[in-house]
């Protein structure tokens, strides 16, 4: 058998294998993130929150109404972002005057809102949802046995991804939220509404984190703490990509799942910090990240 | 469960202002700090709650010409928690009994406090065989298994059957680590080898990258050194993964409530040690009916035990005449114990209660012949044998 | 005078509390709930000097407050070290943490710097869930109160709680002491306007590190205390809920201001003590429920929105803080 660095290789592939769903994860979640932050400025620390939500609105929607997994792909992030959206509407549009750090703290708070109401209704062990008929069964890489669900969830992840960036860079909408960013008052003059597109923003990239946690819940079950511990992790993802990239945050996020995964056959006690130490690094050396602009 | 939560945060409400009324003195008050809503809820959780209740109640509902009451908490895996409960219910609410919960973890802390404040506690939900070992205490009891017994019942059964290289997957606190170390011990007296081991956080959901390391070693035993909703979460994953395909499981621990959600077709074959088992007898029928009747679902040895301790608990405090620890702690120690749960038990010098073990399958879908209808018997090891026949030389209580 | 009555209510403030704190165990209440609660108000204060005073919101500051709690707990309980001698040690652990992360992080600003001690804090977390001498998920058990330099011992509820009640009164009027200080002065100056302290000349990065490494060993003090006082450190000590809190009850209280952090201490412990019996998870829920309220309308804190209704009232109060 090979092996690279005294691990064999199929078990470096496999890990890697699985390195590249979790990137496929954090690379989606911390574009939410990075949309949300690079055209509104606000740090949402809600984003964990908002994808556990998304995994339960999938689960409770399964579980009482019968909707099943692929309506719940498209209605799971809709209502979400709605419930963004009036988060924006109500709270946080009140605080764009305000420094930065109270947005911070808003979202920090209806984070802990959100996770307390799950927890009382749900309990905090997670609940099953099962992989949709379509989508079981298994690939065999030799390597090891990859479900098909994983891969689905990588190329919807990398399908998503894609054409948000495309949305944001190559549309006339893209360009109006980005001409935003840099001038809201000449925007609004050109008798765009601003408010409006801010309050979509905002929606859209909450919608982003429920759809990462209606791909997550057949895989790592649906439950109220899913979110907290996986949200720093993306922010420093986030970090790394630089704060207000939506390249950066995709590449990022798919490297350092893969890294993560290198990470966990080599050196598996380093494997929950790895993230963090680079993040690190690449502060001491280019603090806006590797492909941020000084925001 | 949220009509659950409310009933228990009235209940916990109700007790705490009665227990706070008549702090010491006019009441027995007896605890409950266990694991209500996280990983192991299922195992003891609101099920253990009623257990006890059903044996207050049918103790007479007071001793000693004092009422009886219950307290509940929720330690929610975190020792700092119940650490500090118990000791706010030993110093504000006078209390007499601890019964303790799942996790090991939460459980040695707890033994500390019961040590530091004469109050007995008797461990009905954690597995960690320390709780007699090291961490032993003249105050703690450990009543219904721990993971000396489950290594000798199921590894045991495991390595004899041709099980004989082994890569465990063990959840990162006292209680797994236990686990893997008892499992180990018996792995090699029976010319076995372990080619390794990986430690996964507690309430994990995927096990997968843990699953896929234990593949390539190339193991033939995949030793889950968990229990609750990580048992299931990774025996899933390895079905998933295809793991059961070319490694055998071993389910070190497992409750009833655990095979019901995976249901036999998922679970069949799987072999597991218990204390107890609903179907055993005519006594322990009556008893599953009662409980099935609140819960829905047949009991599982945890809520068996916490029945059982308690009632054993009661009738010491009657015999010694007074609830001071010290003299109740001796009639147990002395007295033959038996009821549905246990036929002539006894509590060791190190505060274990030794009594018979099962060594179980869990039967396949076609052998199941009624709802619950789950184990078959594979072996009875009388409890010197499950336990070992002497005290823990760990324990600082055992005389060399 | 101007600010004569201002001083006096202070004073009368400040002899109030110190009475409810000298005799409150002897009134019946549970000496290990308040020492809990003055641990947590030192924790509180050490936070305010950088939230309050620095204008810097460290989203990880359990870091200090736990390890600290750990170095002691380990000291103590398995090598047999003095109770002072372990506290002292635990300090300086804290101390040192701060060092190396404020150097990283006190490069950048604002949100930025709120990423970077959270990411980092994440790290020390995930360190002290590995590190065998921890003990991980099981925490460091059995903690021995010990005593000051083997005269006094402090198994006693009540000796322990005076003797954290004097290091609390210590570090209040340390922390009080710093605030007016010239180098307390700087730091306010660079809260309210940084590119002007810099153009003044003032090597603003070494400010903010200074005061950000006191922050850390004040909160490791903080954190040394609570280990000896219930015996154990946990996980939870060092974990992103903890830093939480200490920001919200600073943020409660009103940051800014001497006695907000205390009040919003006692608010936040009390809460907690009495509510997780009878409302279990939906504490995370009115702990969040604060945040927003604070956030949106309250963002002065009670103290602040005291100190500010006074100010109105008539009496002619300077605007900056106590």
């Amino acid at each position: 058998m090979a092996t690279v660095l005294g691990v064999p290789l199929p078990a470096i592939l496999g890990q890697l294998t699985l390195g590249l769903v979790n990137g496929s994860f954090y690379a989606l979640l911390s574009l939410g993130l990075a949309v949300i932050f690079g055209l509104l400025g606000i740090v949402n620390f809600a984003h964990g929150a908002f994808y556990m939500l998304g995994a339960f609105a999938a689960y409770i929607g399964l579980q009482a109404f019968g909707v099943n997994y692929w309506f719940a792909l498209i209605l799971a992030p809709l209502a979400v972002g709605l419930l963004g959206v009036l988060i924006e509407r109500l709270f946080l549009r009140h605080l764009y005057r305000l420094d930065p750090l109270y947005g911070l703290l808003l979202t920090f708070g209806i984070a802990l809102i959100a996770e307390g109401i799950m927890r009382d209704r749900f309990g905090a062990s997670g609940k099953s949802y099962p992989v949709p008929e379509s989508l079981r069964g298994v690939f065999d890489l030799g390597f090891m046995v990859l479900p098909i669900y994983r891969a689905w969830v990588v190329a919807a992840s990398l399908g998503v991804c894609g054409m948000t960036w495309f949305l944001i860079e190559r549309t006339r909408l893209g360009a109006m939220l980005r001409a935003a960013t840099e001038n809201a008052r000449l925007v609004q003059a050109f008798g765009i509404n601003v408010p409006l597109l801010v309050m979509g923003t905002y929606g859209g990239g909450v919608a982003l984190a429920a759809l990462a946690g209606v791909l997550a819940a057949p895989v790592v079950q649906v439950s109220p703490l899913m979110g907290s511990s996986l949200v720093i992790v993306v922010f420093a993802v986030v970090v790394i990509g630089g704060m207000g990239s939506i390249v950066g945050a995709i590449v990022s996020g798919l490297s350092l799942g893969l890294i993560e995964g290198l990470t966990k056959v080599i050196y598996p006690e380093a494997s929950n910090i790895v993230v963090f130490i680079i993040m690190a690094v690449v502060l001491m050396w280019r603090p806006a990240g590797l492909f941020g602009r000084e925001h | 469960m949220k009509l659950g939560s409310l009933h228990v945060a009235l209940a916990a409400t109700l007790s705490v202002l009665t227990a706070q009324a008549g702090a010491a003195g006019d009441q027995v008050v007896i605890g409950d700090i266990d694991d209500l809503s996280g990983v192991y809820a299922d195992a003891q959780g609101q099920g253990g709650i009623e257990a006890i209740n059903m044996a207050i109640a049918d103790f007479g509902g007071t001793v000693l010409g004092k009422k009886i009451v219950l307290l509940t908490a929720d330690h929610q895996n975190k020792p700092d928690i119940g650490a500090t409960k118990f000791r706010e219910w030993a110093d504000q609410n006078g209390l007499n009994m601890l019964i303790g919960g799942s996790n090991t973890g939460v459980n040695i802390a707890m033994s500390k406090v019961a040590s530091a404040k004469k109050v007995p506690l008797i461990v009905i939900g954690a597995g960690g065989a320390s709780l007699t070992g090291a961490d032993c205490t003249p105050y703690s009891i450990h009543y219904v298994y721990d993971t000396t017994s489950l290594a000798n019942g199921t590894a045991s059964t495991i390595v004899k059957g041709g099980g004989k290289s082994w890569f465990f997957i063990t959840a990162d606190y006292a209680f797994g680590t236990q686990l893997q170390d008892s499992a180990t011990k018996v792995v090699l007296a029976s010319g076995g080898k372990v080619l390794g081991s990986v430690r996964v956080p507690l309430g994990a959901t995927d096990f997968s990258s843990f699953l896929l390391q234990a593949q390539s070693s190339g193991a033939q035993v995949l030793g889950l050194a968990n229990a609750g909703t990580d048992f299931s979460n990774s025996l899933k994953g390895a079905n998933e993964f295809g793991i059961t395909k070319t490694m055998k499981p071993a389910a070190l621990l497992a409750f009833i409530s655990d095979i019901h959600s995976l249901t036999l077709q998922t679970a069949q074959g799987l072999y597991l040690t218990t204390g107890w088992y609903w179907d055993l007898n005519e006594e322990t029928r009556a008893f599953g009916k009662r409980l099935f009747a609140k819960m829905q679902r047949e009991p599982t040895m945890d809520h068996a035990g916490a029945y059982s301790a308690t009632l054993q608990y009661l009738k010491a405090v009657k015999a010694a005449g007074t609830t001071d620890s010290d003299k109740v702690m001796a009639e147990l120690k002395k007295a033959k114990l038996n009821d549905m749960f246990v036929k002539n038990g006894y509590i060791r010098a190190d505060g274990l209660m030794v009594h018979t073990m099962y060594v179980m399958q869990v039967k396949t879908p076609a052998e199941s012949k009624y709802p619950w209808d789950y184990y078959k018997v594979i072996r009875v090891m009388p409890g010197e044998e499950a336990y070992g026949s002497q005290p823990d030389p760990a324990c600082s209580l055992v005389k060399p | 005078m101007a600010g004569s009555t201002d001083i006096r209510a202070r004073a009368a403030v400040y002899v109030v509390l110190g009475i409810l704190a000298l005799t409150a165990p002897l009134l019946g209440v549970y000496p290990v709930f308040l020492m809990k609660l003055v641990c947590y108000a030192m924790f509180a204060c050490a936070f305010n000097l950088l939230l309050g005073y620095t204008k810097m919101l460290s989203f990880g500051h359990a870091a200090y407050f736990g390890s600290a709690g750990y170095i002691t707990g380990w000291l103590v309980a398995v090598h047999g070290w003095g109770t002072i001698e372990g506290i002292l040690a635990g300090v300086a652990a804290s101390l040192l943490l701060g060092f190396l992360i404020g150097a990283i992080a006190v490069r950048r600003q604002g949100i930025y710097f709120a990423m970077i001690t959270l990411a980092l804090a994440q790290l020390v977390f995930f360190i002290c869930l590995q590190a065998d001498f921890t003990g991980g998920e099981n925490g460091l058990q059995g903690i021995p109160r010990g005593s000051i330099f083997g005269l006094i011992g402090l198994g006693r509820d009540d000796t322990m709680y005076y003797f954290v009640l004097a290091v609390f009164t210590a570090v209040y009027v340390f922390v009080q002491r710093i605030v007016r200080s010239p180098f307390g002065h700087v730091l306010q100056a660079i809260r309210e306007n940084e590119p002007r302290a810099v153009s003044l000349g003032y090597k603003v990065a070494r400010y903010k590190l200074l005061a950000f490494v006191l922050s850390a060993g004040i909160s490791g003090l903080a954190g040394s205390l609570k280990a000896l006082t219930l015996g154990f450190a946990t996980l939870s000590d060092v974990n992103q809920g903890t830093s939480g809190e200490v920001i919200l009850m600073t943020l409660l209280g009103g940051s800014g201001t001497f006695l907000g952090p205390v009040v919003g201490a006692s608010v936040v412990v009390t809460l907690q003590e009495y509510l997780s019996d009878h409302v279990g998870a939906w504490v995370s829920v009115i702990i969040g429920a604060i945040f927003v309220v604070c956030v949106m309308i309250f963002r002065r804190g009670f103290v602040g929105e005291i100190a500010w209704l006074f100010a109105r009232s008539g009496s002619r109060l300077r605007r900056t803080p106590e």
